[in-house]
C-alpha cells in the first residue's frame, strides 16, 4: 500500500491505484480518477457512483455488476457503455472502493 | 414438540436431515424435509454424460431412499417462506411452521438471464451440461459431431463446480483425440474473469493444461449475447466468437421460492454470515450449500463440511447458546483432466490451492494440484463414497471440517 495524492487529497491506495479507505474519497477524487482512465462524469456515471458507494458501505464491499445494474437501475450494456473494459472493476476504482475479488 | 424444517433433500439437506435425526431425540423434535420430487440427481456424474461415459441411470436415486427413519418427507414446491411468522407456505396451500429452517434449496441454471440463449440455437447448437437434459442433449449432439468450432463459455460466477467447465473442455479435447477428429475442431474457452480458473493459483499452476490441448483462453469476456441461428457469441465490450457448438454455462440462481419470500439477493441466494451458517434474515434460520451468497465453491465437498459446521450451531442456537464461526470456506475438488487423469485441490477462504498429500497428510494416496491417475480413480470412485457414505452421514474423519496444512506447502 501507498499514498499518493489525488486532486489536492492524500489517500492511501493499493498497487493497482484503488483506493483503501473510502472514507477519503470525495466527489473531486472521482472526477480526477475517472479523467485518468479517459473518462469525464456524466449524470449517469453519478448515479452509478452514488450506488456503488452506498452499497459498499452497507455490505463492506463493491457490488457486482449485476448488482449494479439492479440497484442502480441502468442496464448491464449501458454500464459497459459508460464504464468501458470492466464496469464493475473501474466503477469501484472510481467510487474510491477496493479492488473487487471475483468470487470463486 | 419442536419442529425444525429442511428445505431441500439434495447434498447438504439430506445430509443435516442425517445427522440431526441422530442428535434430536424423536420425542421431542420433529424434523420435516420439503423437496419439489422425488428424484436425487447425482450432479458430480453430469459431467460425464455427454461423453457417454454415465447414462441417465447413473444419476438418479429416489430422495426418500436417504432420508432416514423419524423424519417427514413432503413432497411439494415451496412457496414462500415468512421468517416473521416462522412458517413455510407450500404449493398445495399448506403451511409448515418451524422453530428453526434450514435453507438448502441449491441453484440452477437460468439461461434466460443471457439475451438469444433460448433462442432458435438451444439444444441445437447451443447447450448446457449443468442439467439431466442438455447432458443427454449434448451426448446425441457429439456422437454426430465430425468437426468445427466448439466454444465453451462460462457466462458469470457464481456457478456450482467452478472447475466443470474446465473439466469439460479436457474431457472433449480427449474425446474428439479418441474419435480422431481432434484436428478438426478448433476449440476455445471464453470466461469473464482474467485466468481458466477463479483461483490464481490454479490458473498459474494448471494454465499448461490448455495450451498443451490447444485451447484458445479468451478472458474478460462478459457475455452479452448469443446467436445461435449465426453462431455468434458477442460481449457486452463487443468482441465476437463464432462457434458450430456452444457448450454454455448459464447465469446461476438460487430457487424461486428465495426470490418470492424477498429473501435473496440480486441473484436470489440468500445472505449468510460466512462463518456461522446463519442467514442475515433472521436468527431462526440457517442456510447451506448452494443456496448461500457465500463465496465459497457452490459443491457438494463444501455442503459435506459446512454440514458438520451447521450440525454443531443448530445445536448452540436450540440450546440458547450464539453460533460459533467455525466455517473456513474448506472445498476439495478433483479437476479431471481427460486421458484417465485428475488433478485434486484443497482450498479455503483465505489459503489458495496447495501441493501435498490428501487426506493423509504425507501419505496421500492422492497427489494434491498435480494430475495422477490416482487422481482420476479418486473422481470416479467417489459416485460410490457419495451415495454410501456421504449423504448417509458417515464419519469421514480423515477430511475434517477445516482446512489442515499438515502435509501440504505453497
Amino acid at each position: 500500500m501507498s499514498t499518493a495524492t489525488i486532486a489536492g487529497h492524500a489517500v492511501s491506495v493499493d498497487a493497482d491505484g484503488f483506493m483503501t479507505d473510502p472514507q477519503q474519497w470525495t466527489p473531486e477524487i472521482a472526477t480526477v480518477i475517472a479523467a485518468s482512465v479517459g473518462l469525464s462524469l456524466t449524470e449517469r456515471h453519478w448515479k452509478v457512483i452514488e450506488f456503488c458507494r452506498r452499497d459498499a458501505a452497507d455490505k463492506g464491499e463493491p457490488p457486482g455488476l449485476r448488482r449494479i445494474a439492479q440497484g442502480a437501475e441502468i442496464p448491464v450494456k449501458e454500464l459497459y457503455q459508460l464504464f468501458p473494459k470492466g464496469p464493475g472493476i473501474l466503477a469501484a476504482k472510481v467510487s474510491g472502493l477496493t479492488k473487487p475479488k471475483s468470487c470463486v | 414438540m419442536n419442529r425444525i424444517v429442511i428445505l431441500g433433500a439434495g447434498t447438504a439437506g439430506t445430509m443435516m436431515a442425517v445427522k440431526l435425526r441422530r442428535a434430536l431425540e424423536p420425542e421431542d423434535w420433529s424434523i420435516t424435509v420439503v423437496d419439489q420430487d422425488n428424484e436425487h440427481l447425482y450432479q458430480p456424474g453430469l459431467l460425464f454424460v455427454p461423453f457417454g461415459l454415465y447414462t441417465k441411470r447413473d444419476l438418479f436415486k429416489p430422495r426418500t431412499r436417504f432420508i432416514p427413519p423419524g423424519v417427514d418427507f413432503v413432497l411439494s414446491e415451496v412457496d414462500a417462506i415468512d421468517v416473521d411468522l416462522q412458517a413455510v407456505k407450500l404449493k398445495d396451500g399448506t403451511a409448515l411452521a418451524y422453530d428453526w429452517l434450514i435453507i438448502a434449496t441449491g441453484a440452477r441454471i437460468s439461461p434466460s438471464d443471457t439475451a438469444g440463449m433460448l433462442g432458435e440455437g438451444w439444444r441445437k447448437n447451443v447447450f448446457d451440461f449443468y442439467t439431466p437434459d442438455g447432458a443427454l442433449a449434448l451426448s446425441r449432439k457429439l456422437r454426430e459431431f465430425r468437426g468445427g468450432r466448439l466454444l465453451i463459455n462460462m457466462v458469470e460466477m457464481p456457478i456450482k463446480c467452478p472447475v466443470a467447465p474446465m473439466e469439460f473442455a479436457f474431457l472433449a479435447d480427449a474425446y474428439f483425440t479418441e474419435q480422431g477428429i481432434r484436428q478438426d475442431v478448433e476449440m476455445a474457452y471464453a470466461t469473464p474473469l482474467t485466468g481458466a480458473f477463479t483461483k490464481q493459483r490454479c490458473s498459474d499452476a494448471l494454465s499448461y493444461l490448455l495450451t498443451s490441448r490447444g485451447i484458445r483462453l479468451e478472458t474478460q469476456f462478459n457475455t452479452g449475447e448469443v446467436d445461435g441461428g449465426a453462431g455468434k457469441l458477442s460481449s457486452y465490450d463487443g468482441r465476437e466468437l463464432e462457434f458450430d457448438l456452444l457448450v454454455t454455462i448459464p447465469t446461476h440462481r438460487g430457487a424461486e421460492a428465495i426470490a418470492r419470500s424477498g429473501l435473496g439477493n440480486e441473484l436470489d441466494f440468500v445472505p449468510t454470515d460466512k462463518h456461522t451458517l446463519q442467514s442475515k434474515a433472521s436468527e431462526r434460520v440457517f442456510v447451506i450449500g448452494d443456496a448461500t451468497d457465500l463465496t465459497s465453491s457452490k459443491a457438494g465437498s463444501v455442503a459435506h463440511f459446512q454440514a458438520d459446521v451447521l450440525l454443531e450451531n443448530v445445536l448452540r442456537a436450540i440450546g440458547g447458546r450464539p453460533p460459533l464461526p467455525h466455517f473456513d470456506g474448506h472445498a476439495n475438488c478433483f479437476i479431471e483432466t481427460g486421458h484417465g487423469k485428475a488433478i485434486l485441490i484443497d482450498f479455503n477462504y483465505d489459503v489458495e490451492p496447495t501441493h501435498g498429500r490428501f487426506p493423509l497428510p504425507g501419505i496421500g494416496p492422492l497427489k494434491l494440484l498435480e494430475e495422477s491417475e490416482a487422481n482420476h480413480w479418486g473422481k470416479l470412485a467417489f459416485r460410490s463414497v457419495y451415495w454410501n457414505l456421504l449423504l448417509r452421514g458417515a464419519d469421514l474423519s480423515a477430511i475434517g471440517p477445516q482446512m489442515s496444512m499438515a502435509g501440504k506447502w505453497s
